[in-house]
């Protein structure tokens, strides 16, 4: 497939820019996110948003996937808690990311590179900061490289998968 | 699976419109080349930018293309799918598709409007078109649910938002639960002595309209209760209410008075809540006397028979044959079901206290606005006589504008009634006392109709407008027990000191103090300054984020009477206009079970908050009820033998997203 000069976006003069998988919930996150927009407020230009419904649909495989195709991060948005959509789903988001920030550990993979934001609607300048300040961290990680345990990865991840489902 | 393959009938044809939303879009971001990259990518057939894609002719290139290129999905680049998926998804429907063969991509609110590099803008919009791209070609034909509506309304808050909103419902023969914490409706207009800017009295224009609550058959009026419990969706509410005990029998009183006259404490003593405590009450009293329902309370924490259960009960005497008075009842709850809610809950005012240099609080003649409503008002503590606390006529008074508004320290935004309250303030401050008055304001702030004329009136009566912010508020030197106000007077550019007998707050509106619990209770949002958030600021400002919950009043946000009565009917119709719909369509985005894959693990039955999903013993599989499903996807994402699927948002389609807006590595 054509990818038309795309090298751009991933380039800059220092060499690295971190590319950034956003999962934002519809209520919250997503809402702040258009809110930061309305109020045309600035911020750094490498994440890339996917809406869900909440953020509990964010099944680890998206996460795990994400960083396979090259995601130096993987950012999750949800609501604040107890102020879920849908009642209490950011409680599971947050046991999932728990559990795979150990995957990602196994899988040498940095923990950081996860990161998980509460930002309601109303938050647009707590977005801002959320995604400048993880630009920032991953910039300084640089990018990621997942070459070290081959075999931590076969061997861990769909175990480890299977766990951090429930 | 994941890999979009061309099907071999050629049916995925894509079509994608990149819209420039005049500049909004096109200044930051290099739409033609989107456009062009678009057209690079797997099953697109037509790419195409336009200057506004929501208009008809955007809209109509939509449709034409879908007949004339045989197209099979839709993609629009342009602004939030919150604002527009709506659109675009009925304009795809008018072309002949199915609705949800569409996508949209956020380029606007996510990119051109927060990213100043138009390079790295316009590679940030392509990756989320190329994610769309991928994405729509596992998008599955679906049907929208249909659900009937059930025509009652709950409005809660019974201040002139709510009751302007109920009687309107009412006039449509649609049966409203009004539900009031208060024991009277009115809110806080029934403790206004006069109205800007034509100095209508209150009560006159008021308190007819709480009779016709108390009096229309369509109106079931519940006050000193509280909605504690909602559950439900759009169409079919389950709401539960919580009726507070006082004491005396609603359907026995007939309000007239005498059991409070014969009550054991001869003379009032306890502060009374509707006059802010600068009346006095007894334990049984009425709230005010033009109060709907006018039926006695009774105050247990300070009635002797609750403290001590040695009272005479005169008023149980006096009573006699009514028999209304009842020291046996009890809190209990009602559960309702209705199909839309209105919420006018109104607001708070700000807490002078907070700002110490005014002094409230600290000096007896320091008054906030409200309490000074209070007492201009005939019925008020002091039959409308403007008198300071010692009981002295004040010959000057100071009015100061912007407490708690406008202000980086407390409240940012302008609280927007403020600048015309002080005016009448000042107006009825001297009509009742002939009194020397000075306003000290930041901007006079009068846009509304009649507005800057009343201005003007007020500034021509003699009142001392004086720009400037009140920095300070101290008792001047020696016995006179007079006040100084000190500002910088702006105009001219210099401080100026004035004592004065009598400091008035204007002090501004904020967010009900439990409206976050009421925000989370209803399952709708606030925005950053604590007022619940409308859907969209100029398209939708009476909806929230939850089909079938409208807003009405200033719980939205501070506004003046005139507004709130509008939004009020604005709420109303928008209710009325679901009703008589008959039936409400839902997001086909619920879960389901693929009962080959699914192997039985139980792992999702206990993750649904809705308890939608139910185990079948026969088959020893899980199974989800559409209805109950409310579409959130948690058990789809925590089914390990991925059985659990998701209209709308299947792995597929993320997996696609994911691999589309990263493909460029």
């Amino acid at each position: 497939m054509p990818d038309g000069g795309l090298e751009t976006s991933s380039v800059t003069r220092d060499g690295f820019e971190p590319r950034i998988v956003a999962f934002f919930c519809n209520w919250c996150t997503y809402t702040a996110a258009d809110l930061a927009g309305t109020s045309r407020m600035k911020y750094a230009p490498n994440a890339r948003v996917i809406r869900v419904m909440c953020s509990g649909r964010v099944d680890p495989q998206f996460v795990l996937d994400a960083f396979a195709r090259g995601a130096d991060g993987v950012l999750i948005g949800g609501c604040h808690p107890g102020d879920c959509h849908y009642q209490e789903g950011n409680y599971k988001t947050l046991r999932r990311v728990h559990l795979l920030r150990r995957v990602l550990r196994e899988m040498g993979i940095e923990e950081e590179r996860l990161r998980l934001e509460w930002i309601s609607a109303s938050e647009g300048d707590r977005l801002r900061t959320a995604v400048n300040q993880f630009t920032e961290q991953l910039r300084t990680l640089g990018p990621l490289s997942v070459e070290a345990p081959a075999e931590a990865l076969t061997e861990t991840a769909p175990v480890a998968a299977e766990e951090v489902a429930a | 699976m994941r890999e979009p393959e061309i099907s071999p009938d050629g049916a995925v044809r894509v079509g994608v419109y990149i819209c420039h939303c005049g500049t909004n879009i096109a200044g930051t971001i290099d739409v033609r080349a989107v456009t062009e990259y678009a057209a690079t990518l797997p099953h697109v057939v037509v790419a195409r930018d336009y200057k506004y894609m929501c208009s008809d002719p955007g809209q109509t290139l939509i449709q034409q293309d879908i007949r004339d290129h045989h197209l099979t999905r839709i993609i629009v680049a342009s602004c939030s799918p919150l604002l527009h998926e709506h659109t675009f998804r009925a304009a795809t429907a008018g072309g002949g598709l199915n609705p949800y063969h569409f996508q949209m991509v956020n380029i606007r609110e996510h990119a051109s409007w927060v990213h100043e590099d138009r390079q790295a803008a316009t590679e940030k919009a392509k990756d989320l078109v190329r994610a769309a791209v991928f994405r729509v070609y596992f998008h599955e034909p679906l049907e929208r649910r249909e659900v009937p509506i059930n025509p009652d309304v709950l409005v809660v808050g019974g201040g002139i938002a709510g009751i302007h909103a109920a009687l309107t419902l009412a006039g449509a023969r649609k049966h409203v639960y009004l539900v009031e914490r208060e024991p009277s409706i009115g809110g806080h207009m029934a403790k206004f002595d006069k109205t800007f800017p034509t100095l209508d009295c209150a009560a006159c224009i008021l308190t007819p309209k709480m009779t016709a609550v108390r009096t229309n058959p369509h109106i079931t009026l519940w006050t000193y209760s509280e909605v504690v419990g909602v559950e439900g969706y759009v169409g079919n509410f389950k709401v539960t209410v919580k009726r507070k005990p006082r004491y005396v029998i609603e359907d026995l009183c007939v309000g007239c008075a005498e059991c409070i006259e014969a009550c054991v404490y001869k003379a009032a003593r306890f502060p009374d809540e509707f006059n802010l405590g600068l009346g006095k009450r007894k334990p049984i009293y009425l709230p005010f006397p033009q109060a709907v329902p006018l039926v006695a309370v009774i105050d247990p924490e300070t009635c002797i028979e609750f403290k001590s259960g040695k009272c005479k009960k005169t008023c149980v005497e006096v009573c006699g044959e009514r028999n209304a008075i009842d020291f046996t009842q009890e809190e209990h709850t009602e559960t309702i079901e209705v199909g839309t809610i209105i919420l006018a809950t109104g607001f708070q005012v700000f807490d002078a206290k907070r700002i110490p240099y005014y002094g409230y609080g600290v000096y007896p003649n320091v008054y906030t606005a409200l309490e000074v409503e209070r007492l201009v008002n005939a019925s008020g503590p002091t039959s409308g006589e403007v008198v300071l606390r010692d009981g002295r006529t004040p010959k000057s008074v100071a009015i100061v504008h912007c407490v708690g508004s406008r202000d980086e320290n407390t409240n940012r935004y302008c609280s927007r009634v403020c600048c015309m309250y002080s005016l009448k303030l000042a107006h009825l401050i001297k009509e009742h006392t002939d009194a020397e008055v000075y306003n000290f304001y930041i901007d006079m702030r009068t846009p509304g109709k009649g507005f800057e004329e009343f201005y003007n009136r007020v500034a021509e009566e003699g009142t001392q407008l004086i720009r400037g912010k009140v920095a300070d508020v101290y008792p001047e030197p020696g016995d006179g027990g007079r006040l100084i106000v000190q500002a910088e007077d702006t105009l001219l550019g210099k401080v100026r000191k004035i004592p004065v007998d009598m400091v008035v707050l204007a002090v501004g509106l904020e967010p009900q103090a439990d409206a976050q619990d009421v925000r989370r209770m209803f399952n709708i949002t606030c925005s950053t300054e604590g007022f619940f958030l409308e859907r969209h600021p100029k398209l939708a400002p009476v909806n929230t984020f939850t089909d079938g919950i409208f807003l009405a009043g200033a719980c939205q946000g501070p506004k003046d009477i005139p507004d709130t009565v509008a939004q009020a009917g604005s709420a109303a119709a928008e209710a009325l206009a679901l009703i008589d719909a008959g039936t409400v369509e839902l997001e086909p985005n619920t879960a389901y079970v693929v009962e080959e894959a699914c192997s039985g693990c139980k792992t999702c039955v206990p993750l649904c908050p809705y308890s939608a999903i139910s185990f079948m013993e026969a088959t020893q599989k899980a199974q989800i009820n559409e209805v109950l499903c409310k579409g959130c996807g948690v058990c789809v994402a925590a089914c390990p033998s991925g059985s659990i699927r998701q209209h709308l948002f299947q792995d597929e389609e993320i997996f696609e997203e994911i691999k589309g807006v990263l493909a460029h590595a």
